[in-house]
């Protein structure tokens, strides 16, 4: 099992959402975070002073998936949140030791 | 004898004045600051109405509108002594109890202006103690200067709606606030941006129709003068707004909400003193130039002296207020429109005299603001600490915060 974690534009999102049902995700966890890397923030100019936001808003997808699946599925998110412009984001693959389904209790590969 | 239409639009417009503060002036504020001191600019806006009406009535509007000398009110009117049910203020049509109300929402929102020099960092004690003294020390007196039958009044000072007495004030103490509070921690290249510009516009949109029942209503009447000081007083904070969008958009490249509703704000400083004096021409000069020099005054303070006067009192409201009280020593003139001027003077002499009101107001209030910005640092002490600075009011003043999911 792989564990995936994907940074990606806000905007990109629903179009990311969409294209990984496409490839047979049938879970995430999409959080609202705030972060920079290479872009480092943007500016904001108020009543004419220029204000430095250093973190800027992304969504943070976590899926687990079987192994075999896992290029498949970050090829999507690669494609799906592709704008092209800086701060597209980043997509980081874990090897993903164990997964427990609460309600049932099964774990492993079944549990996803 | 009380005429009723005059009294509805008095009642009315003190109303208006009132909304200006609580909300209005309130959400402007807090849109501009962090997330984590949105409710202790409320919080000061709220307490400061709530203190300065108590203040009014025990000894404000005494010290402001009693007989007394040329310098301030006498105590005849303290708790609204000799003042009957039935009484009419003097040359005017309505009650004396709807006069005072009147001017209490006057003195409820110059202190309250005063807030944007000084939040994030203040202890809330040292802005009860300091708006205290204020208004007592420094608005009564002024206002009794202008309007109360005092020195600047004789002298034949301009002010409609209160240019000099709550606008050059306002900022005057603004500017000693702000330099002697010392600016924010990291200000200013570490300063967080706006956290709600959507709520600045939502108060500033309060403002511009609060500023009906202050310009308007200034005319004490319903009648030719409270209809062409409300037409004036739209039409520059129209053309103010359109400037200050025409100098984002030139500068910047993108006009900016909160730069559209500063400029709104500028207008409505600037034309306040010239309200009841001045006709559409003068509405539309007052746009211009405050709308121009107020952007230049903020750049100026904040960008290039470096004080933290953190949401531009002295910028919007000072400098915006003194170009509207010497503009109207022109625009008042008759062939601009305007009402005409004092028999026996002309421009010139009326624009040395507003000159005089300006300066010896500016200057009243900055030496009486410094000596009471030092008795409250010797007493409550002004500053909050360094990690309740970091933590934000809300939580470190007031024990609650402004977004809870």
């Amino acid at each position: 099992m792989k564990f995936i974690i994907a940074i990606i534009q806000p905007h990109r999102l629903d179009a990311v959402r969409e294209a990984l049902s496409g490839v047979g995700v049938s879970g995430m966890t999409a959080s609202e975070v705030k972060g920079f890397g290479r872009q480092g923030g943007h500016s904001e100019i108020y009543r004419g002073a220029e204000y430095t936001v250093h973190y800027l808003p992304k969504v943070k997808l976590e899926i687990a998936v079987n192994a075999d699946v896992a290029d498949k599925v970050v090829e999507t998110i690669a494609q799906a949140g592709h704008t092209g412009k800086i701060g597209d984001g980043k997509i980081f693959v874990l090897d993903l030791e164990n997964a427990l389904r609460i309600r049932t209790s099964e774990t492993g590969p079944d549990a996803l | 004898m009380v005429n009723g239409a005059d009294t509805a639009w008095i009642l009315t417009s003190t109303a208006l004045v009132l909304f200006m503060t609580l909300p209005g002036l309130a959400l402007f504020y807090a849109g501009l600051v962090r997330a984590r001191n949105i409710l202790s600019v409320l919080m000061q806006c709220v307490s400061i109405a709530s203190l300065m009406s108590l203040l009014w009535l025990i000894a404000g509007y005494s010290l402001a509108f009693a007989e007394g000398s040329a310098w301030v009110g006498g105590l005849g009117k303290m708790m609204l002594a000799e003042v009957t049910r039935g009484q009419v203020f003097d040359g005017t049509g309505i009650p004396e109890s709807l006069f005072f109300m009147f001017q209490m929402t006057f003195a409820i929102i110059t202190p309250a202006l005063i807030v944007g020099a000084f939040v994030e960092r203040i202890k809330f004690s040292a802005v009860l103690l300091f708006c205290t003294l204020w208004l007592l020390l420094v608005y009564a007196p002024v206002t009794h200067w202008v309007w109360g039958g005092g020195w600047l009044g004789a002298m034949g000072v301009k002010d409609f709606a209160g240019g000099i007495v709550v606008h050059v004030t306002a900022g005057v103490a603004a500017i000693v606030l702000a330099v002697m509070l010392g600016a924010r921690t990291g200000f200013p290249s570490h300063v967080q941006p706006p956290h709600a510009p959507w709520m600045v516009m939502v108060g500033a949109s309060m403002l511009w129709v609060g500023w009906f029942g202050f310009n308007a209503g200034s005319a004490l009447s319903a009648g030719t003068d409270a209809g062409m000081a409300m037409l004036v007083t739209h039409v520059s904070a129209a053309t103010a707004t359109l400037v200050w969008i025409g100098i984002e958009w030139a500068r910047f490249g993108k006009p900016s909400l909160v730069g559209a509703v500063t400029g709104t704000i500028a207008g409505l400083a600037t034309i306040t003193p010239a309200s009841g004096f001045v006709g559409p021409i003068g509405g539309l000069t007052c746009g211009l130039a405050g709308g121009f020099i107020c952007y230049l005054a903020v750049d100026v303070i904040r960008n290039r002296m470096s004080i933290d006067d953190s949401l531009d009192v002295m910028a919007v409201h000072g400098v915006g207020g003194a170009t509207g009280t010497l503009l109207t020593a022109v625009l008042m003139g008759a062939s601009l429109g305007g009402v005409g001027f004092d028999e026996g003077v002309g421009a010139g002499g009326q624009f040395v005299v507003q000159l005089t009101g300006v300066a010896e107001a500016a200057i009243y209030c900055a030496v009486v603001s410094i000596v009471i910005v030092m008795v409250v640092k010797a007493t409550t002490g002004l500053r909050v600490s360094t990690d309740e600075e970091r933590e934000g009011l809300d939580l470190a003043s007031h024990g609650e915060t402004g977004y809870n999911n």
